[in-house]
C-alpha cells in the first residue's frame, strides 16, 4: 500500500475502512541473516537501510515491547547539523539531508519541518564561541548565520532580551533545522522495513547472546532462540546490558533525561530556540503544545521517569528565556534513558566479536541521527567497513585518546 | 530518586543535599599501567539494579560517601564514607 493524494481520496470515499496494518507481526524465523537487537528509531533505520540500499535479505529486528515505545517517542523531535567538530559534523549533515528527503524515501508523512534551530549567546565570550562553530559549520558546507539582538528580537521579540544576568546579545541560527513528528519516524520507517521482507518482532526482549568460536551465533529471547549470521546491536539505553551478554563492557553510563510538553496555546514559538545560559530548548508541536527539556538528571537510571528537583530546574531555565511561560500549564512529562558515552559522542563500530556490530553512546542526540546512524549501521554491517561519515565513532577511540568532545567535558557521562 | 539519602555522619537527609559524580570505582596506582587506567576512566559496568556510586554531601558535612543505590527502583541500601572504598559493601 502506497500513500498518495488519490489512495486518501479513494479510503476517504469507502470509509477509511480499507487501510492495511502498516506492518506484518509475523512469529520469529529460527534464524536470519541479520539480528537487529532494538526495534527503535535506529535498529528500524538500520533494517530499512540494510534492506534497501544494501540489498541484504532476511532481517529481523526484536524489539522488547513496541514500536515506538522507546527514546525514539520520548525525545524533543529537533533535527540540526549544527557540530563543530570534523569527525560530527559530516555525519550529521548526512543525516540532515536524509530526513530533508525522507518522507518521499520512505513514502510516509514524519512531518518533516525545517523551521529553524537558534541558539542564544549571552556574552562575548559566547559569541566568539558560536562564531567558530558556525565559521566551522559553513567550511562544512552546512547553513549557519550569526544573528545580533536585532535580529533575534524581530523572529522572537518574547524573549528575555533585558535579563539581568543573562541578557541575550544574539543567537547562531541553523535555517535548515527543526523539528520532525517522532512517532511517525518510528512507524515510517518500520513500515518501510517491512516493506522489504524485514520481520519487526515486538515483545521480544533478547535475555542472552550465544557464542561459539569467537562469533555470536544466535540470541535467546522471550520468545525463544533466534540465531543470526550477523548481530547487531542497537539497544540505546539497554546497551550496556545487551553487549555484556556478549562480554563487551562498554565506555556508556545510562541515565534519565526527562521531557515536557504544555497544554495547547496558539501559534508563539516558530522555530526550536535554546537558552544559552542555562539547559533549555522549547518547540511548539503542530497541536500547539510547547514541547522542551533539559538536562539529565544526573544519576545513573534505568528508570524512565525523573526526579521534581530537575522539572523545577527546567521551568526555571525557560521562565529566565521566556518570562511569559511562567503562566504556562504543563500537561505532560516523561522521562528516557540515554546511553551516554564518555566524550557525548557515538559509536558505530565492530564489536570483540567477528560478526557482532555496535550502534550506541547517542547521548541525547540521538534522534536527529535517526536516519544517518542507520544508513551508516547498515553500511557498517553490509560491507564490514564504516561508512565515511561514521569512520570516527569507533569503539577503541576511547583507548587510543581519540576522543571526540564537542563540549569539551572529559569522561563525565552526566555533563555531557 | 529516593527523596532521602542516609549520610554516616549527619543521618537521614533531602537528596538536595547531595551531588552525585558517578561510579564508585577504587582509583588505580598511579604505575597500574594502560589497561587498568582505561578501565578505571572509562569503562563502567553500568548495571541495572544495585550500584556503589560517590556522592558529596555538599550542603552537610561535606564528605564523600558511597552510596549503594538500586538504578531502577531507586532504593538505597546503604552508605558509607569515601574513605572505606575498597571495603566490602555491607
Amino acid at each position: 500500500m502506497r500513500f498518495s493524494a488519490l489512495s486518501i481520496i479513494l479510503n476517504g470515499l469507502s470509509g477509511n475502512t480499507n487501510w492495511s496494518a502498516h506492518w506484518r507481526r509475523p512469529e520469529p524465523k529460527p534464524d536470519y541473516d541479520v539480528v537487529i537487537v532494538g526495534g527503535g528509531g535506529h535498529g528500524l533505520a538500520t533494517a530499512y537501510y540494510l534492506a534497501k540500499i544494501y540489498g541484504v535479505q532476511n532481517i529481523a529486528v526484536l524489539e522488547k515491547a513496541y514500536v515506538g515505545s522507546g527514546n525514539v517517542g520520548r525525545n524533543t523531535t529537533i533535527i540540526r547539523s549544527n557540530y563543530m567538530l570534523s569527525e560530527n559534523n559530516p555525519f550529521y549533515e548526512l543525516s540532515m539531508k536524509l530526513w530533508e528527503g525522507l518522507e518521499q524515501d520512505f513514502n510516509f508523512n514524519a512531518m518533516v519541518s525545517q523551521r529553524g534551530v537558534l541558539n542564544l549567546f549571552h556574552s562575548d565570550a559566547q559569541r566568539d564561541s558560536y562564531t567558530r562553530r558556525g565559521n566551522a559549520m559553513r567550511l562544512h558546507g552546512v547553513d549557519a548565520d550569526l544573528l545580533d539582538r536585532r535580529a533575534v528580537q524581530s523572529l522572537y521579540p518574547f524573549l528575555d532580551f533585558a535579563n539581568a544576568r543573562f541578557p541575550i546579545q544574539g543567537g547562531l541560527l541553523q535555517r535548515r533545522g527543526g523539528t520532525v513528528r517522532h512517532d511517525a519516524v518510528a512507524w515510517g520507517y518500520a513500515r518501510g522495513a517491512n516493506g522489504y521482507s524485514v520481520d519487526i518482532i515486538q515483545n521480544c526482549e533478547v535475555t542472552s547472546i550465544r557464542t561459539s568460536n569467537g562469533k555470536a551465533i544466535g540470541v535467546e529471547t522471550t520468545r525463544g532462540y533466534i540465531g543470526c549470521g550477523k548481530l547487531a546491536l542497537a539497544a540505546a539505553g539497554n546497551s550496556s546490558r545487551v553487549a555484556a551478554m556478549a562480554g563487551l563492557k562498554l565506555p556508556l553510563e545510562s541515565h534519565v533525561l526527562q521531557a515536557f510538553v504544555s497544554e495547547g496555546l496558539k501559534p508563539f514559538i516558530n522555530g526550536v530556540v535554546t537558552f544559552g545560559a542555562g539547559h533549555f530548548y522549547v518547540s511548539q508541536s503542530d497541536k500547539g503544545g510547547l514541547v522542551f527539556g533539559g538536562d539529565l538528571d544526573g544519576y545513573n537510571s534505568y528508570a524512565q521517569r525523573g526526579n521534581l528537583a530537575t522539572v523545577e530546574h527546567v521551568a526555571e531555565a525557560g521562565k529566565a528565556m521566556i518570562p511569559a511561560l511562567s503562566r504556562l500549564r504543563v500537561l505532560r512529562s516523561w522521562g528516557g534513558i540515554m546511553d551516554m558515552s564518555m566524550d557525548g559522542s557515538p559509536i558505530i563500530d565492530r564489536g570483540h566479536l567477528d560478526n557482532l556490530y555496535l550502534n550506541a553512546g547517542w547521548c541525547y542526540g540521538g534522534f536527529k541521527a535517526t536516519p544517518a546512524s542507520g544508513y551508516c549501521f547498515a553500511h557498517l554491517i553490509a560491507k564490514n567497513e564504516p561508512h565515511e561519515t561514521a569512520r570516527a565513532f569507533r569503539l577503541d577511540r576511547f583507548r587510543r585518546g581519540y576522543i571526540i568532545d564537542e563540549k569539551g567535558q572529559g569522561a563525565q557521562p552526566n555533563l555531557h | 530518586m529516593a527523596s532521602l539519602i542516609p549520610c554516616p555522619h549527619c543521618g537521614s537527609r533531602p537528596k538536595e543535599e547531595f551531588v552525585v559524580k558517578g561510579a564508585a570505582i577504587p582509583r588505580p596506582a598511579p604505575d597500574a599501567g594502560a589497561d587498568a587506567w582505561f578501565g578505571y576512566v572509562y569503562l563502567r559496568d553500568n548495571p541495572r539494579g544495585p550500584y556503589d556510586e560517590f556522592w558529596h554531601h555538599t550542603s552537610g558535612c561535606r564528605r564523600w560517601l558511597i552510596v549503594t543505590r538500586d538504578t531502577v527502583t531507586h532504593d538505597i541500601y546503604a552508605s558509607r564514607d569515601a574513605a572505606k572504598i575498597g571495603e566490602a559493601t555491607p
